[in-house]
């Protein structure tokens, strides 16, 4: 099921054959819209030529983090005598982001095409589709998916006469954000508690089961079908110098039209939110906007409107690209509630693993939690700036960061909102039985 | 020994705050720091154990890297900047604290590990001075998982140490963590209990007091306790174990400094074991039996009765008997020796069997360098196990096996009766069902073996007599470095061998002039007098038996007259371990009423006007060191609490040709023969009494 109707900026590449009438997913539809032929053709290419399209169309991680794909790909020791792996990262969990979600409900042999390609680079004869636990729904497409690239002979044992071999399986999370750290995700996949690993080693040369592997998001893999088809220049050219091809950006929060947009890298943010996103909600103004899911740091309206969605502008102004998860706050919103969701989240979500951002997100949950009840003081606004920054670079995984951030540009550009919630404006005494009962 | 074969190691020059170092490259920063005295606290971080990088306490600055760095995790390279003291540094340890201590309970005045706490001593140092934590902590009640072991979540600074030394060190991987966020806790990975080897390794290297010891919790402060580091005097691994003592009183076995040559070892029995020693059941006054019933008399009584009944039964020609203890020290089981064969005149001696260390001496008659030391099991690259489920008769050699495994890739071979823990990491684990069977299990390894550079050969009582000769027949047809362990029970099993308690050898396996009776005959002989000294033989026919135990055991229950001895925890002397490494005990504690076997020993001489020499501890030592070959051991080693090691004979040992006496107790981790019994730690754990060979190892 699609979210919303497709908009006419939009640049469909990846959604292409969604939008199709009629179009269901399925092998014999994939196939009769050109399916697997870019496998087919990956087949004749070297590896290294493979990664050179892959260079060339600028992809970067769609995952969150923006790490050149092709650089990636070139890391992973192919000689070594161990098996190589795929890996999909279908974690997605970053609030504000449902972008992968919207590639394997509508289109899964996409992404089976793009870990064959993967597969055939690397010399991968395995691969694991790791599904966030929340979409159980999705493990049954994605395992229906699964099947019929067997029954058609796109998985399985000499792939259509090509000689290679490769076996995919999806692999259920259990419901943690943390999975989704690529590190923490191979635990989990290995059948162990979801805990972060030191790095390096990087999966690229030690992954799954120690062996070299290719990790890469939903999205990722998804594109690479689309740049050995168009040729790595036009797809790069679809985007930005540095920043190539389209990117599903999720628009969610106070938009009038909230939806899963194929945007090209470099869309610029004030025609995104007015044109395809139909508007702030209720023609108010916007207040906050985070670019690419909630761990980004947060910008006000005034900053975001004059930016464009790539990876250097977001940087510039402070913020990130992130997943493409876009969250538009209107002025009615309550960043102090905002900021309070936002560490509830990471609070819930931290691993527990290390002592700053275990301690951290939890201390600062209760203090935000204080502050939006109105029984904090003007040092607990500091405190909550001071105790992101303490955790801000000293944890072990970047969740810590995640949780950091966006607290920290909260806090600093909403400090107001949070003023006016203290419980004891100094000027004000108290009086009636009333205000002593809220102060709880 | 066996020295690697050397590699090429590449060195490399760094700065720690402004100070050049070199250091071999890929050592980890902060062991560098450390070597340069540059002190980085740490709490994950445990030498020997694998890299966490969870607690962030050991962040330094790198020039050149962006963020803080976790020095624990970092492998030295060459030109890299460090400094472990600059602003951001102080800063972050203290952020780091500060995090910590936020849901900290902070009830160091009644916490066992107040005065012996890491977090209490790296908040001292680095912490903050306030607190801006106002918040409500979380709490979660105290948890009870064996009669031993006990957790306290909200002090936990989830470190992972007990989760590693459990897994990585013992095997036996009882602990995980479960929930997450703020909410995680270690837990046995069982459910709500333990099912494990009640070592309390992790309540050891717990740096805080989240975990505690059943048999400790709550009864002292630390600084309130005396600290006596003595040897553990249950198996024959010998690890040193410290006895806190107050008030005449032990209130804790643990591993205080990891001195010992069990460094960070201690198993169940070394640490809550002792406390048999204060048993309502330990013998306190001397006892006769007087129409038929044992009653109390005083120790001059008892004493006079003993040395009348020698002189008379020896002065009308009468028969004796000897049995010496395996518990007992050197001194007091060569003092015994020399009481018998000098003094009594008789040459039935002997004691519980337990390993054939002599077949082994005399197989390897003009070899040298051929008997391995617990540190050699660490150091070698290949071992092999016979026999001998090690993980629970021999669990600190079983440990340094596991880390030789674990650091140093040695393989490790066995060839038992039934499953066994090694198993999990071992080269090859094979099973035989008959002794016959065993040499060709070893005929299957031989040509693996003949691979391996070096080896060290550990045999249980399943190889004895004539197969010893052939085992090291078949150590000799491998081609490489054999080294050889013969393992015996108890904690001076071996020093009652050195000290030639045997009816045909004397001390230092030397023939004796005249051999006598074996233990089973002796019971069997109808004896005038049976004398038997820390241990439980049974009464056999004897006219007259003499017992010095600590407890009424079914010999001393049938005996004419016992004598209440002192334990190991109570008196000086030495002993030596399955490997022959000699260490010294110290006494902790007294009990009222009993006496050490020595003295015991010496007032009956006395009383029966024998001249034996000066019968102190150290006198005999003296003695022993100038007259029992391979003991001529450094003092001032063991008087400052290290091993030294024997060197026993280099020469055939006349051998009396009765393997079937050689037969292990077949003690296991619960287990410790009479002293195990009265130990309500070890009977009180679901374990007990356990199994060997158990297939859920
Ligand atoms: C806390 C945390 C959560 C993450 N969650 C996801 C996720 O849900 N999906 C994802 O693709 N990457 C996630 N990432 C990023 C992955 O670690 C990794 O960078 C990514 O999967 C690599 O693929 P890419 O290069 O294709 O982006 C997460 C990272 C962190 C630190
Ligand atoms: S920052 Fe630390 S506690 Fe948080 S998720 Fe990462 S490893 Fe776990
Ligand atoms: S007592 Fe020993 S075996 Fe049991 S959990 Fe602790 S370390 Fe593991
Ligand atoms: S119980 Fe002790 S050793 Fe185990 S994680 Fe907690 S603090 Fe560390
Ligand atoms: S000691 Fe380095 S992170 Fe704990």
């Amino acid at each position: 099921m699609l979210f919303n109707e497709p908009h006419p900026l939009e640049t469909r590449v990846l959604t292409k054959r969604m939008h199709e009438p009629g179009y269901n997913g399925t092998v014999e539809a994939y196939e009769r819209y050109g399916g697997y032929k870019q496998f087919l053709k990956a087949v004749e290419m070297t590896p290294d030529d493979i990664i050179g399209e892959v260079k060339t169309s600028n992809l970067r991680g769609r995952g969150g983090a923006g790490f050149p794909t092709g650089m990636k790909w070139g890391f992973v020791p192919r000689q070594s005598p161990k098996p190589k792996y795929i890996v999909v990262n279908g974690d997605e969990s970053e609030p504000g982001t449902c972008k992968d979600r919207v590639l394997i409900e509508n289109d899964p042999h996409l992404l089976i095409e793009g870990c064959l390609i993967a597969a055939r680079v690397v010399g991968a004869e395995r691969g694991y589709v790791y599904i966030r636990g929340e979409y159980r729904y999705l493990i049954d497409i994605m395992e229906r998916a699964i099947d019929e690239a067997y029954r058609a002979g796109w998985l399985g044992k000499n792939i259509k006469g090509t000689g290679i071999n490769f076996d995919l399986r999806a692999h259920s999370g259990a419901g943690a954000y943390e999975c989704g750290e690529e590190s923490a995700l191979l635990e989990s996949l290995e059948g162990k508690r979801g805990n972060p690993r030191i790095r390096p080693p990087f999966p690229a040369v030690a992954g799954l089961y120690a062996s070299p592997t290719v990790l890469n998001n939903v999205e990722t893999f998804a594109a690479v079908p689309s740049i050995l088809e168009m040729g790595g220049k036009a797809w790069a050219d679809l985007g930005i110098e540095k920043a190539g091809g389209t990117k599903l950006t999720c628009l969610t929060g106070h938009f009038n039209k909230p939806g899963v947009y194929e945007l090209t890298l470099g869309f610029p943010v004030e025609k995104m939110i007015n044109e395809v996103g139909g508007g702030v909600r209720g023609g108010r103004k916007m207040k906050a906007f985070i670019p690419g899911g909630s761990s980004c740091p947060v910008l006000t309206g005034d900053e975001a409107w004059p930016l464009n969605m790539d990876y250097d502008s977001m940087a510039k102004a402070g913020s990130m690209l992130g997943s493409g998860g876009v969250i538009l706050m209107d002025e009615t919103t309550d960043m102090v509630k905002a900021a309070l969701r936002i560490m509830h989240f990471y609070a819930h979500e931290s691993c527990g693993w290390c002592i700053p951002c275990r301690e951290g997100t939890a201390w600062l949950k209760k203090l935000l939690t204080r502050l939006d009840a109105g029984s904090g003081s003007a040092r607990d606004i500091d405190l909550v700036g001071d105790l992101a920054k303490n955790m801000l670079g000293r944890t072990f995984c970047p969740l810590g960061d995640a949780a950091a951030l966006p607290t920290m540009s909260i806090v600093k550009k909403f400090r107001h909102e949070f003023e006016a919630k203290l419980s004891r404006p100094v000027s004000v005494p108290v009086t009636s039985p009333d205000q002593l009962v809220s102060l709880g | 020994m066996m020295t690697a074969t050397p590699t090429e190691v590449t060195t490399v020059t760094l700065s720690i705050n402004g100070q050049s170092v070199t250091a071999p490259a890929g050592t980890l920063l902060i062991e560098v720091c450390k070597k340069l005295g540059a002190e980085v606290p740490a709490f994950c971080y445990y030498e020997g154990f694998s890299l966490q990088a969870a607690c962030r306490m050991c962040l330094v600055e790198i020039e050149k890297f962006p963020k803080l760095q976790a020095s624990c995790t970092i492998p030295v390279s060459e030109g890299m900047v460090v400094r472990t003291e600059s602003p951001a540094v102080v800063a972050a340890r203290k952020d780091m604290l500060e995090f910590l201590l936020s849901n900290h309970p902070l009830d160091c005045p009644v916490c066992d590990k107040g005065g012996e706490c890491e977090l209490q001593d790296m908040t001292f140092r680095y912490g903050a001075g306030e607190s801006r934590f106002t918040e409500i902590k979380v709490h979660t009640p105290e948890k009870q998982w064996s009669p031993v072991v006990f957790y306290d979540a909200p002090r936990c600074i989830l470190c992972y140490r007990c989760v590693r030394v459990c897994d990585e060190g013992l095997g036996v991987g009882a602990l995980g963590i479960q929930y997450r966020g703020v909410g995680a806790e270690i837990i046995p990975n069982m459910g709500d209990h333990l099912n494990c080897d009640e070592c309390g390794a992790c309540i050891d290297i717990c740096p805080v007091g989240a975990l505690t010891s059943g048999a400790y919790r709550y009864k002292t402060r630390p600084w309130e306790m005396n600290h006596v580091g003595t040897v553990c005097t249950h198996c024959s691994n010998g690890c040193k174990t410290t006895l806190g003592v107050r008030t005449d009183e032990i209130i804790r076995g643990n591993n205080r400094d990891h001195s010992g040559i069990n460094g960070e070892f201690l198993c169940g029995k070394g640490r809550y074991a002792f406390d048999f020693n204060k048993h309502e059941d330990r013998l306190t006054s001397p006892l006769i039996r007087k129409d038929g019933q044992l009653v109390e008399v005083s120790w001059s009584e008892a004493l006079k009765a003993v040395a009348t009944k020698f002189s008379e039964t020896q002065a009308a020609g009468g028969s004796f008997g000897v049995i010496g203890g395996v518990h007992s020290t050197n001194e007091e089981n060569y003092f015994l020796q020399k009481f018998a064969r000098q003094g009594l005149k008789t040459a039935n001696i002997d004691h519980q069997r337990t390993g054939d260390v002599p077949a082994l001496l005399d197989a390897l008659s003009g070899k040298s360098d051929v008997l391995a030391t617990t540190d050699d099991l660490y150091n070698t690259a290949a071992a092999l196990v016979i026999g001998s489920d090690l993980a629970q008769q021999h669990p600190f050699l079983a440990y340094q096996l596991r880390a030789n495994g674990r650091h140093h890739n040695a393989r490790v071979y066995t060839v038992t009766p039934g499953k066994v823990r090694e198993a999990d990491y071992a080269a090859a684990s094979l099973i035989y069902g008959s002794t016959a069977e065993l040499f060709a299990k070893l005929d299957e390894l031989r040509d693996r073996l003949k691979a391996e550079p070096e080896l060290v050969i550990l045999f249980s009582d399943a190889v004895k007599g004539a197969d010893v000769a052939k085992l090291v027949a078949y150590g000799d047809s491998l081609g490489i470095k054999v080294k050889y362990v013969a393992l015996v029970d108890y904690s001076n099993s071996r020093g009652a061998l050195d000290m030639g308690l045997l009816p045909t050898l004397g001390p230092g396996y030397h023939a004796a002039p005249v051999s006598g009776l074996a233990a089973p005959d002796m019971l069997a002989a109808g004896l005038d007098v049976l004398w038997v000294m820390g241990a439980d033989p049974g009464k056999g026919n004897a006219k007259f038996t003499v017992v010095q135990d600590m407890f009424l055991t079914p010999t001393a229950a049938a005996a004419d007259i016992v004598l209440p001895s002192a334990s190991a925890y109570e008196k000086s002397g030495t002993v030596t371990n399955v490997c022959g490494q000699v260490q010294k005990l110290k006494p902790a504690v007294r009990t009222m009423g009993t006496k050490p076997d020595l003295e015991i020993m010496g007032l009956i001489a006395r009383e029966m006007g024998l001249n034996l020499g000066i019968w102190t501890h150290d006198h005999v030592l003296t003695e022993i060191r100038s007259s029992v070959a391979g003991y001529n051991v450094p003092l001032p080693v063991i008087q400052t609490g290290g091993a030294a090691q024997a060197q026993p004979v280099n020469g055939r040992v006349p051998l009396d040709g009765r393997p079937e006496l050689v037969q292990s107790a077949q003690d296991t981790l619960f287990t410790s023969g009479t002293l195990g019994r009265y130990s309500k730690a070890l009977t009180s754990v679901i374990e007990y009494p356990g199994k060997l060979y158990s297939d859920n190892q």
